[in-house]
């Protein structure tokens, strides 16, 4: 083996000789910055990862990462990986999508995708916008959006896109932003950490078509305030001072403020808790609604459940254990034959 | 007992009945009964799309006709002999199938006031008492009242007791054509061999349906069918399906690829699904996905990943697929697609057959995107049909259609089969990092083929990027550019176009190699445009048959056939398909013959228009 390919890789080994043909500015810059400079960390070899995406502006990402990838069409990046995984489980097999390709057209095989539990991460770049088409709203942008498909504003309720994943029994459910490359780059980490379906949505700055649908979340002024960094363990503080956190009145969470409160009273993040995390998931205000809970990010939720694949690959163990390896011949001859 | 033996060539049972009155066990155990005896068979089983549709009604009616004999069989017949009918809707239904003098067995429990209305006769008629059937022989048998008889010491209820008045039926039949109940009497105790007290009474009833032909006392004929002058060596009994999933586990094995079968339920297709899931020893892999795109999305994922992605539907199902039959003709990766015809447009006629999806096949898609297709055409070709499709999938990496129909995927005969050493070899050479020093690897770089190399993931060295955008040739980057593009498609049609080079040449099924009249088919129509044009050429007609299995590309030597014949006949069950695409390639004037019923030709139907298109030749 020639010496170089014990070289460890670096993020370069990850950029291929296309042209990213993204807008100047476009959010998907940093996420895919981001997760070439992962992939090392990985320790998997480059050959082993597939990227697959279906159709949109997120979905030109697998021509960028050099690793086996398939740009597919409109919704089925999930159902593509799905076969691939049920018969190569030992791929790092990722899924690169947005807000309409994973909602709209793909969300029958996004959901069923969940449930199955396959071993293969989803990164579900949200913009709330459809950009590629160039600028209709899509099932994620908020009610009344203003768009070219829409003059009068929608009319459509959108979709809170982890709580429909959690709806659908997702195994791992997390937020990120790509104006947070630490945080984004930890929760890459986690999502391949996770054994199962691992759900992460990037909230994904669309500068031409939605500019600044987050950024009372992402920008420096208004972040401490409307956000809450979960962490596994710790307890529920925001604000600009630290000086908010979050507490459970029976089900319902309510914003408190730190001087009043003793820290043993907050909501103290536990990933596994699937009653806590739906509530969670369901913290969903921006900041002009009134008592506003603030826009949570990081790990909600982790489950250990079977994966599709092991359970498939374990009844072909089962069967041949039982009926011993197939044989053709008995097969084609079946059980009642006459000769003449 | 007065019964005299008499000696029939060949026979046409028609068991008809309630669809929850076992109808089609009862007509496979005497197929198979018969096919061990040595009789080549045909059949045909018709139920209703309802799972139970109302009970004692016209549209609950379910049959299971059967053609035996001691001679070759192609069809499971035009008309029967012999009509078995558990109630009056199943004798409404189908009356007009039977042949003049020919037997009616009636089950006259099935006949009370109640089933009379149900078949909707006017109040006061029962056709077995008003001289409606004197043309026909009727045997009146109250199988209900024998059954529980039989039974009443068995300790089942009524409702139990009379799930087994099909077994009375089965062994009255068997008294008739004297066969062994031993095949029936197994399947039985196989069948139950959870529940003992089933195989009992079953037994039982079995034994008085023969037993009574034995002792009542009016005169009846038992019948005599000799084996088949078949050709030696063993047989099994195959349905269509069936045959398709053991081709495709055939042809997986063959290819040392792990066959994945992704699909959703629908009929006539689910039974490749069933009986693929049976060999998970054979490391198939069966997913049972959530729609119709998932299902062959999935399969072209496990493609892109080595393995023989296969996916199955029927007309609906296949229009749902087009977008990823398109996604897997860019990619160029293999890929079965399955269709097991059934009436459309639309639902249709989930549970009859067509031949009304070859249009589809061959254009139902967006852009330019030629995809091959075979055809096959009896019950066990789906065989080799399904195994023909995954080589040339494999060896071409492109998408494949296999098309089936309803009509031969239900249907059954006797096969003599193939050892798997008599099977080809399917070669399967994925890339291997081969590359030099700053070399780069060209994925859409072809060979003699013009089939590009299937590099899995996991091969170093060899990481690239595909997608449904056009791509530049050789390199597979995206391009836009317009000579590209061009140069892109022309390719993509000359691979599918050279496929012609790697198939077998058409023959000629019947008749001479050149003459008046040419009958050209494709798929089910086989066997009765062979019997058709038998007939014909028995009496004296100048008439050939050529049954098409390669559908895209046509045999090479196709378009010379055709010319060698003043006129060609392409009988279709459909509106016309075929014969557009032989008219567009070839500029002949074809004729058509087109039945659009859901149900297959009579021969006798293809026999009048063969002779009226000679006929008119004389003029």
């Amino acid at each position: 083996m020639p010496m170089e390919a014990l070289k460890p890789l670096s993020p370069k080994d990850f950029v291929t000789d296309q042209e990213v043909r993204w807008c100047p500015g476009c959010g998907d810059y940093s996420i895919l910055k981001q997760v070439q400079t992962v992939m090392p960390e990985l320790g998997i070899p480059r050959e082993q990862i597939v990227f697959i995406s279906g159709i949109g502006c997120s979905s030109r990402f697998p021509y960028y990462m050099e690793t086996f990838g398939m740009h597919s069409i409109h919704g089925r990046a999930t159902a593509i990986a799905s076969g691939l995984k049920a018969t190569r489980p030992d791929l790092s097999v990722w899924i690169v999508t947005g807000d309409g390709d994973a909602l709209s057209i793909g969300g029958n095989h996004l959901i069923h995708l969940l449930r199955r539990n396959f071993n293969v991460n989803v990164l579900l770049f949200n913009n709330e916008i459809y950009g590629l088409t160039k600028g209709q709203y899509s099932p994620a942008s908020p009610l009344g959006t203003v768009a070219k498909s829409t003059p009068m504003g929608s009319v459509d309720h959108p979709f809170n896109p982890l709580a429909l994943c959690l709806g659908a029994d997702s195994t791992f459910v997390a937020r990120s932003m790509d104006r947070d490359p630490v945080h984004l780059r930890e929760i890459l980490k986690r999502a391949n950490g996770h054994k199962g379906t691992s759900m992460v949505e990037i909230y994904q700055n669309c500068n031409v078509f939605n500019d600044g649908a987050f950024e009372v979340f992402t920008e420096k002024g208004t972040k401490k305030i409307n956000t809450l960094m979960v962490e596994h363990g710790k307890p529920f503080v925001f604000g600009e001072n630290a000086d908010k956190g979050i507490k459970l009145d029976g089900f319902k969470p309510v914003v408190v403020n730190l001087a009043d409160t003793s820290a043993n009273d907050l909501w103290i993040h536990d990933e596994k808790d699937q009653v806590k995390a739906n509530i969670l998931v369901r913290f969903f205000n921006t900041p002009s609604d009134e008592n506003p809970l603030p826009r949570p990010f990081g790990v909600f939720y982790t489950e250990d459940r079977f994966c599709y694949e092991d359970a498939m690959a374990a009844q072909i163990t089962q069967a041949i254990e039982s009926k011993g390896q197939g044989d053709l011949d008995a097969l084609i001859r079946g059980k009642n034959t006459w000769t003449i | 007992m007065s019964a005299t033996t008499e000696i029939k060539k060949a026979v046409v049972i028609l068991f008809a009945g309630d669809s929850g009155d076992g109808i089609q066990l009862t007509g496979s155990q005497f197929t198979s009964t018969a096919a061990l005896y040595g009789n080549d068979i045909s059949t045909f089983p018709n139920f209703p799309a309802e799972i139970r549709a109302p009970q004692g009604t016209i549209a609950g009616v379910s049959g299971f006709q059967l053609h035996f004999g001691s001679e070759e069989i192609f069809t499971a017949g035009d008309a029967c002999d012999v009509l078995v009918v558990m109630n009056a809707a199943a004798l409404k239904a189908n009356i007009k199938q039977l042949k003049a003098g020919g037997l009616i067995i009636a089950n006259t429990d099935g006949f009370d006031p109640k089933n009379l209305k149900l078949a909707k006769y006017p109040d006061g008629v029962n056709p077995l008492k008003d001289n409606s059937l004197e043309k026909f022989i009727v045997h009146e048998i109250d199988v209900t009242k024998i059954t529980r008889t039989a039974l009443a010491d068995s300790g089942l209820g009524t409702k139990e007791m009379d799930r087994s008045k099909n077994m009375f039926v089965l062994g009255y039949i068997y008294w008739m054509y004297n066969r062994s109940l031993d095949n029936s009497i197994e399947f039985l105790k196989e069948q139950f061999k959870k529940r003992p007290e089933l195989i009992d009474a079953n037994v039982k009833v079995l034994k008085a349906g023969y037993n009574y032909g034995d002792t009542v006392e009016t005169p009846m004929n038992r019948y005599e069918v000799k084996p088949a002058p078949v050709s030696k060596g063993t047989y099994r009994s195959i349905m269509g399906n069936q045959a398709a999933a053991m081709g495709l586990i055939a042809a997986s094995q063959k290819a040392g690829l792990t066959l994945y079968y992704g699909t959703y339920p629908i009929t006539p297709a689910s039974d490749i699904l069933h009986e693929l899931s049976k060999h998970k020893n054979f490391g198939v892999k069966t997913f049972q996905a959530e729609d119709e795109i998932a299902a062959i999305t999935s399969a072209i994922g496990a493609s892109f990943g080595g393995s023989l992605g296969v996916t199955a539907s029927s007309g609906p199902g296949i229009a749902l697929k087009g977008e990823a039959i398109g996604l897997a003709l860019m990619l160029e990766i293999p890929l079965v697609i399955v269709n097991v015809q059934r009436g459309g447009p639309s639902t249709g006629l989930p549970t009859k057959t067509e031949q009304s999806d070859l249009l589809q096949a061959m254009y139902g898609r967006n852009g330019e995107s030629p995809v091959p297709i075979v055809a096959s055409y009896t019950p066990s070709d789906c065989f080799f049909g399904a195994f023909e499709a995954c080589r040339l999938a494999i060896e071409f990496m492109t998408p494949v259609f296999f098309l089936s129909d309803g009509y031969i995927a239900n249907g059954s005969e006797p096969w003599k089969f193939p050892t798997s050493a008599e099977l080809p070899e399917l070669k399967v050479a994925f890339a291997k990092n081969e590359l030099k020093e700053g070399e780069v690897f060209l994925p859409y770089k072809r060979n003699e083929k013009l089939a590009r190399p299937w590099a899995i993931p996991g091969t170093t060295g060899l990481e690239h990027r595909v997608g449904g955008i056009e791509k530049e040739n050789e390199t597979g980057n995206i391009s836009y550019d317009p000579e590209n593009h061009e140069l892109m498609v022309k390719i993509r049609q000359a691979k599918v176009d050279k496929i012609a080079d790697y198939i077998p040449l058409q023959t000629i099924d019947n008749g001479k190699e050149k003459g008046k009249l040419l009958v050209l088919g494709w798929g089910s129509t086989y066997g009765s445009i062979k019997t058709a044009v038998r007939e014909a050429i028995a009496e004296g007609h100048d008439v050939a048959h050529a049954h098409v299995k390669y559908l895209n590309p046509f045999p090479k030597n196709l378009g010379e056939i055709l010319k060698s014949y003043d006129k060609v006949l392409i009988p279709e069950l459909n509106n016309g398909q075929l014969i557009k695409i032989i008219r567009d390639k070839y500029f002949i004037d074809a004729k058509g013959l087109n039945k659009i019923q859901g149900m297959p030709f009579t021969s006798e139907e293809l026999l009048v228009k063969i002779k009226s298109l000679l006929v008119t030749d004389n003029e």
